[in-house]
């Protein structure tokens, strides 16, 4: 059953992912809407929702790192939060510190800051790693994430995550010397290597990044257990994924692209959206008025079905170069005449969505 | 108030560098196409250059030279032309370069900068089309030299960022071409980028691309009967071409930028055919 509305009813964890601009949060939000309906506790999970989203989902003030419960049509409920990558590391890094020295050791680190604030891989780590946190939580029992519009959106699949990129560094191991009391830090001035990056970008950068890897020491069994629950829970069959892309090629390849990297990971596509579609109106008249007001309207509505069409074929054919399997799902929703940025438009395309 | 409409060409010429810029989904590749077909069926010399590795523009504009950067090979080549050729390989296999980069964001950006720079300098390119990334991406892209210059006080990269700082602030060699889309999100991300692009950065921009504008003869769906085909077609097309014509207004009133309009592209597809075609919007065959 390889439905939304299926999806919507059985799954704990629905991951929406695809390229940026197809409206995926606006999709997640809309799935969130029917999971409400459906008397799920429903929480969805945004990256950088847009602020008309925010005044749609009734949070005028915009939406923080902690679950707000919106005001939406029951039995079940509906709460949505924007992560805050920065802020979720920090927790993780307080939680797996041996103390609280070890922990303000890191965080007022610079080379952490940056790693934190904007290294590529930290945010989708960050939105899995919360998701896991969430799902945990008694509050909800469905968790909706809308991934990072970027490419590295699925790099949390790769057990044990991007946290391994640190922990299993060559860097790491470079400085990290087994010795009989335990590993010892070596000195970057007796490491040539070391010394030529120095050189290259500036001394005091190096040293951040070295003080980094010393402060955390001890603490890489501790992350390394907690990507290994967020990855199972990933890979359990709790979790369904659903693409989401709109008519157009390059989208369309970016679902491909999710596609073949879920299949790599040993999962599969649960559901594919294709949102903003043209819409059609049905059949026009059999002759052409003669009028012209009514002569523009019927080359309007010719004009926009042979665009519905070319596009739905051309968008049906790509689909199917995606290695998604033929059994999936695909709903089309038609873009709407206006902005998404009421409650009822909302509702419009939860409605467009399960029909 | 109706936004300023621009000549398209004009500001083919005023810069050596355009780098297109806009969130996800605007069309920056598509602008790119078209700016470079429009600069060719001018009789300029123009490079290309495509930064995310997704090799669309070689199918685009099969007959322009496009350039593929990436950041690693940038930042390997960079560290090899700077004397450190023997731990270049050593950096690259270890993975030591992704720590470089962290430890110093942005120099992966300045040694991409640096190369568009040094592409710049060779005096062989009228125009240098930069398909850049995406919105947020680029301020911190385009920041990368001014706060490499603060934290960065001596060596190679700070020469390196001295130069692309001194590139980005003059408006003859380097210019940001804005992208949006007709919409109310879009066009409040655009306006934000614009600020920071200009206020943080200091870098000049071209006039603004709106992609995608629906636009075409007046309809009236009330001459149709109410709920029929044609009335329902005709209110949805109505309300989009609104829609469209409200977000540039708005765009004009929040942005004194002028306006560039791309029509939307019916269908999937874009191919070198719709390229042509859209390039007739600014600079006829």
């Amino acid at each position: 059953m390889n439905t939304l509305r299926h999806h919507l009813a059985t799954a704990e964890v629905l991951v929406c992912c695809g390229s940026g601009g197809v409206g995926k949060t606006t999709i997640a939000a809309a799935l969130g809407l029917q999971a409400a309906r459906l008397g799920r506790r429903a929480v969805v999970v945004t990256i950088d929702p847009a602020k008309r989203l925010a005044d749609a989902l009734g949070v005028p003030g915009g939406l923080g790192n902690d679950p707000l419960r919106l005001d939406v049509e029951g039995p079940g409920e509906l709460w949505a939060l924007m992560l805050d990558t920065a802020t979720t590391f920090d927790g993780l890094v307080r939680a797996n510190a041996a103390d609280d020295e070890q922990a303000e050791r890191i965080l007022a680190n610079g080379f952490y800051r940056n790693v934190a604030g904007g290294l590529s891989g930290t945010q989708e780590y960050m939105a899995a790693e919360r998701l896991h946190a969430l799902h945990l939580d008694d509050r909800f029992d469905l968790v909706i994430v809308d991934t990072p519009p970027t490419r590295n959106a699925l790099d949390f699949l790769d057990a044990p995550g991007t946290i391994s990129k640190f922990i299993d560094h060559p860097l790491f191991k470079l400085l990290m010397m087994p010795t009989r009391r335990g590993l010892k830090v070596l000195n970057i001035a007796t490491q040539p290597l070391l010394r030529t990056i120095g050189r290259v970008v500036g001394g005091d950068v190096l040293a951040d990044a070295v003080a980094f890897f010393q402060a955390f020491a001890g603490m890489e069994t501790g992350f390394r257990a907690r990507a290994e629950a967020v990855t199972t829970l990933l890979q359990s069959d709790i979790t369904r994924f659903v693409l989401v892309a709109s008519p157009r090629e390059d989208t369309i390849e970016e679902a491909s692209y999710f596609a073949g990297r879920l299949h790599e990971a040993g999962l599969e596509v649960g559901a594919v959206v294709v949102n903003r579609c043209t819409p059609s109106f049905g059949e026009p008249p059999a002759t052409r008025p003669r009028a012209a007001d009514k002569a523009a309207l019927y080359d309007n509505l010719v004009e926009l079905n042979v665009n519905a069409a070319t596009e739905r074929k051309q968008a049906a054919a790509l689909l199917t170069t995606t290695g998604v399997p033929k059994g999936v799902r695909t709903t089309w929703v038609p873009t709407l005449p206006g902005d998404v940025h009421t409650m009822q438009a909302l509702a419009t395309i939860r409605d467009l969505l399960f029909g | 108030m109706p936004p300023k409409r621009v000549d398209p060409l004009q500001f083919l010429t005023s810069a050596t560098v355009a780098i297109v810029a806009g969130k996800g989904g605007v069309g920056k590749t598509t602008v790119t196409a078209v700016l470079a077909r429009a600069a060719i069926r001018r009789g300029l010399r123009v490079l290309v250059i495509e930064l995310d590795g997704k090799a669309t523009l070689g199918r685009l504009l099969p007959d322009a030279t496009v350039l593929q950067l990436s950041a690693t090979a940038a930042l390997a080549e960079y560290l090899d032309t700077h004397g450190l050729s023997r731990v270049t390989k050593r950096l690259a296999s270890t993975g030591i370069i992704d720590v470089v980069a962290t430890a110093s964001p942005g120099i992966d950006d300045i040694v991409v900068l640096g190369k568009i720079k040094q592409l710049e300098q060779s005096g062989n390119h009228d125009l240098i089309v930069v398909d850049g990334p995406a919105a947020g991406h680029a301020i911190t892209f385009l920041l990368a030299a001014k706060s490499l210059l603060t934290s960065v006080r001596g060596g190679p990269v700070h020469t390196q960022a001295v130069d692309v700082a001194a590139m980005l602030a003059d408006p003859a060699r380097c210019q940001v071409v804005l992208v949006t889309l007709p919409e109310t999100t879009p066009i409040n991300e655009a306006v934000e980028t614009a600020y920071a692009l200009e206020d943080r950065v200091g870098v000049h921009l071209t006039p603004i691309v709106v992609n995608g504008v629906d636009a075409g003869p007046a309809l009236q769906p009330e001459a149709a009967p109410a709920g029929s085909p044609m009335a329902l077609a005709g209110e949805f097309r109505v309300a989009r071409r609104q829609l469209h014509e409200a977000a540039c207004c708005d765009l004009g009133d929040m942005l004194g930028l002028p306006q560039l309009i791309l029509p939307n592209v019916p269908g999937s597809l874009l191919d070198a055919a719709s390229v042509e075609h859209l390039a007739d919007e600014w600079n006829p065959a």
